[in-house]
């Protein structure tokens, strides 16, 4: 398996060689952050198409066609005339945190990006409760939308943050939940050891059933963090015509816009992680012959293939399912899925206390 | 109908009757209210629907025709005039004690007449601004634009409101109200929002995320086809009726024909008649898929929203290649229909009819079987069966609350007593039901025209008719069964070759009246999910 870290700390010796320490760790952070804002940026603009091809598909539709071949073009089309949009400024808005509540959901997801292993030695920090740090900086999230919903001065949008922040909030506790069951499982929370782990094979067949428990409490709640169908009340668009979000426009709306394709393609990234190996190649015990054919399909196609995986069945859930109403769904997280969690998780000490596991 | 006679005489000797295809009763103003709950509670009339409120100017006096329908009768419809001749100060009694229908529908009489109505809650304008000034349906009116001037500056949210009340000595003093109170959470819906099927406005007070109030907003694209009808002729005006429920367009005027009809003594040829009824029956099937694409969008089920467009576009194909139109087909005309059929017709309906259960099939799979649906839709928005009668709310979502009152069946016309469907019945008296009664409905409708199809007579598609149409001296009111309820036709003639007087008693009206009543108490979500499975059509509300 090819070590990406040989690049990277060649490339930091290469530095070190003729500039200080300081200077050294300044160019590295400048660098790593062009590159992680690069690789957002397209990541969303992908994703947006991916959806709206997979909808498409979903609706015996052809989805964009016009520009470019098959459409490819159109996300770049969308998104140059998000950035040439006016921002309005609305009456008796609360100016300040108007415009910072995009800024924060934004800096939250593109966090949470930076703290996913993108293949072997390919990360930008290691760090010893990485998968800890991930879904802290996650609730940062919820806060941009309450504050979104709260400074618009709009009935819709105040409706709209107030399910946000309900829902989730609730999720979070079924979504740690099922994280803790795999940590309690592998006994990390730095997502490098998190991979290595998988080495042998991946959690949800090492762990087997409570991890496949764990696996599926997962995908539902992500998809409710995610605010995504059957889930998306905060911006149910044929109630609330366009939620927390209703009254922002140009690049601010398309900061909500990008974050939230970012956050299904994080929530994939943290699911394929925690469940499915990471950017670990397909190795089955025993079968060496095999195991030596999956290393040479690079780290990164594995990590992206497994995410986009993970998402499209978070989007066929929303172009199959209606919506939910607002006191269904917090009644299923906490009647059913949170009890069912924690239940989970004591079946997953149990089996790790005994060795009942792979 | 001698006996109705017999006991209407009893209870009021000073009644006169005049005989036309209804028989009419003429009362006076201060006998109405006891009349009425007379009509309504007495043993061998008990006339419990009132189907339509017809606000007249007859020059020297104005006043208000009643249609009412007695459903335990053998559904035997009788019309009510009360006319007062004050024009400055016109008041009758209300009658929504009674009916509670009458609500709105008094309040569109006092918008377009001036007639206030005495005991009504809520006496606001329906469909004009609060600021209007004049009546435009009376004769008198004044269509200065000096006097209502192109306003420049937004409507103010009016939640004053007033009642005039009478008290025991028989003074009737004005008693103002609020529609909202100052604490009140209200929430605007519409008119420019994506659930609300057209440009309606509901003003929801909520308390949480639970409706607590819904307060009515309509007129936004109200376009005067009443009064426009007054100035012409019979044949300019059938076109009126395929923009008002555009989803019933065929039904709608097919039943001005057959009241234009009915006032010429024309016989339709039997072609033509077959012709009506298999349109008819299509455009409810496309009607109901409209609704069922609808009312799965509205709940988050946006593919589902496809699979009814794309079966509906098979009907759209067949009115395309016959009357040239998809949408305002223009077909009916008096004295049958305005061209033949396409060749292609028979063999394009017969491929609908093969491919539709199937297709039903996959609907239940997609989306009515599925749990989060069920959910959503079951036990919301109810209304029990003595509210749709009271409240006039026929159709599928009349039938939804388990009452059997389809016109195909209560009042037969055209080749309908000639075919065998069943009526569609549920008795969940909610959403549920009423988005089922829908499906069902369709596959009656395929039976319909199953039984049509191959029986397609030969012969002329219209009849002779002259070519100025006059009316004789009368009225004359026609009801059909459109896709959404009982849809009827009043027309007055003063024997002129332009009617004096049109009304269309269109269904949606009466839905739009019961959604304070079905969301109260229900949450924001419910909302939608009620507005979509009663299923109005804004611009029959704003005709």
């Amino acid at each position: 398996m090819f070590n990406f870290g040989i690049w990277t700390s060649e490339f930091n010796n290469f530095l070190m060689g003729f500039l200080p320490e300081w200077a050294t760790v300044l160019v590295e952070c400048v660098i790593i952050a062009v590159l992680v804002l690069l690789t957002y940026t397209v990541l969303a603009l992908f994703y947006i198409l991916y959806e709206r091809k997979l909808c498409a598909w979903f609706q015996c539709r052809l989805g964009p066609m016009r520009v470019g071949k098959w459409g490819l073009l159109q996300v770049f089309a969308d998104m140059f005339k998000i950035l040439i949009k006016e921002l309005i400024s609305l009456k008796d808005t609360d100016r300040l945190l108007f415009k910072l509540a995009p800024y924060l959901v934004i800096t939250s997801s593109v966090v949470m990006l930076a703290c996913l292993p993108w293949g072997n030695g390919l990360q930008v920090i290691n760090y010893n409760i990485g998968i800890f740090f991930i879904l802290a900086v996650s609730s940062v999230g919820v806060l941009g939308i309450l504050l979104a919903g709260w400074a618009s001065n709009n009935k819709y949008t105040l409706i709209g943050a107030m399910r946000s922040g309900a829902q989730m909030i609730s999720y979070e506790i079924s979504l740690g939940l099922a994280i803790i069951t795999i940590i309690v499982f592998a006994g990390t929370m730095n997502i490098n050891e998190l991979v290595w782990a998988q080495d042998k094979a991946w959690f949800i067949f090492r762990g087997h059933i409570p991890a496949i428990i764990a696996f599926l409490i997962y995908i539902v709640a992500a998809t409710a963090e995610t605010n995504r169908g059957p889930f998306d009340l905060p911006e149910a668009e044929h109630e609330l015509t366009a939620g927390y979000h209703t009254e922002y426009s140009g690049i601010h709306f398309g900061f909500f816009y990008l974050a939230e394709y970012l956050n299904l393609f994080i929530v994939s990234g943290i699911a394929s992680l925690m469940f499915l190996g990471g950017w670990m190649p397909l190795h089955i015990p025993g079968w060496d012959g095999f195991n030596n054919v999956m290393n040479y399909i690079p780290s990164v196609v594995w990590f992206l293939g497994k995410s986009f995986f993970v998402s499209y069945v978070i989007i066929w859930f929303k172009w199959t399912f209606p919506r939910v109403r607002i006191d269904q769904m917090l009644s299923f997280e906490w009647k059913y899925l949170m009890p069912l969690s924690l239940a989970n998780l004591v079946l997953m000490a149990v089996f790790v206390a005994l060795g009942w596991h792979f | 109908m001698s006996e109705i006679k017999e006991i209407i005489s009893r209870i009021l000797p000073s009644a006169t009757f005049t005989e036309g295809d209804t028989l009419m009763v003429t009362v006076d103003e201060k006998d109405w209210h006891g009349f009425a709950k007379a009509l309504k509670e007495t043993k061998g009339l008990e006339f419990d629907v009132l189907s339509a409120v017809v606000g007249m100017d007859w020059k020297d006096s104005l006043g208000v025709v009643y249609y009412l329908t007695s459903t335990s009768r053998n559904w035997d419809v009788i019309s009510v005039k009360v006319a007062v001749p004050d024009r400055e100060n016109p008041m009758i009694h209300s009658v929504c004690d009674l009916w509670k229908v009458a609500n709105f529908q008094e309040r569109e009489v006092y918008d377009f007449y001036g007639i206030k109505f005495i005991n009504h809650p809520d006496m606001r304008r329906f469909f004009l601004r609060n600021d209007w000034n004049g009546h435009p349906l009376r004769k008198d009116y004044d269509a200065d634009p000096k006097l209502n001037p192109i306003p420049t500056e937004d409507e103010k949210n009016e939640d004053d409101t007033v009642s005039y009340v009478e008290d025991e000595n028989g003074n009737v003093k004005a008693v103002p109200g609020k529609v909202f109170e100052e604490d009140e959470y209200v929430v605007n819906v519409g008119p420019q929002h994506p659930s609300t099927h057209g440009v309606m406005r509901f003003r929801a007070s909520v308390d949480g995320e639970t409706v607590k109030k819904v307060d009515v907003v309509s007129g936004y694209i109200h376009r005067g086809i009443e009064k426009l009808s007054e100035g012409l002729t019979y044949p300019q005006i059938l076109h009126f009726t395929d923009r008002m429920d555009y989803m019933s367009a065929h039904q709608n005027r097919h039943c001005l024909c057959m009241c234009i009809e009915k006032a010429m003594g024309l016989e339709v040829p039997r072609r033509a008649q077959v012709i009506r009824v298999m349109m008819d029956e299509l455009m409810r099937i496309s009607s109901h898929l409209l609704s069922f694409g609808c009312t799965a969008m509205d709940l988050g089920a946006t593919t589902a929203f496809f699979y009814g467009f794309r079966e509906r576009e098979m009907i759209l194909d067949i009115f395309e290649k016959t009357c040239g139109a998809r949408m305002s087909m223009n077909y009916n005309v008096i004295g049958g229909v305005i061209a033949d059929l396409h060749p292609d017709f028979v063999k394009d309906v017969k491929e609908f009819i093969r491919i539709m259960p199937s297709r039903l099939k996959e609907y239940h799979k997609v989306f009515s079987g599925n749990l989060i649906a069920k959910n959503r839709l079951k036990k919301v928005g109810h209304l029990s069966k003595e509210d749709a009668i009271n409240y006039a709310i026929t159709g599928p979502s009349g039938r939804g609350s388990n009452w059997s009152c389809d016109c195909r069946k209560k009042h037969p016309y055209s080749v309908y007593p000639e075919v065998e469907f069943e009526e569609v019945l549920e008795s969940g008296c909610d959403s549920y039901s009423r988005y089922m009664v829908r499906m069902k409905e369709i596959e009656q409708s395929c039976r319909i025209l199953e039984q049509l199809v191959d029986r397609i007579p030969e012969g002329d598609i219209r009849a002779q008719v002259p070519k100025v149409i006059k009316l004789p001296v009368g009225c004359w009111y026609q009801q059909v069964e459109a896709s959404r309820g009982t849809f009827g036709v009043y027309i007055e003639s003063t024997g002129e070759k332009n009617p004096y007087r049109v009304h269309f008693q269109s269904p949606c009206f009466n839905l739009v009246g019961v959604m304070d009543l079905t969301c109260s108490g229900y949450m924001i979500a419910d909302l939608i999910t009620i507005g979509a499975a009663l299923d109005f059509v804004i611009p029959d509300i704003d005709r």
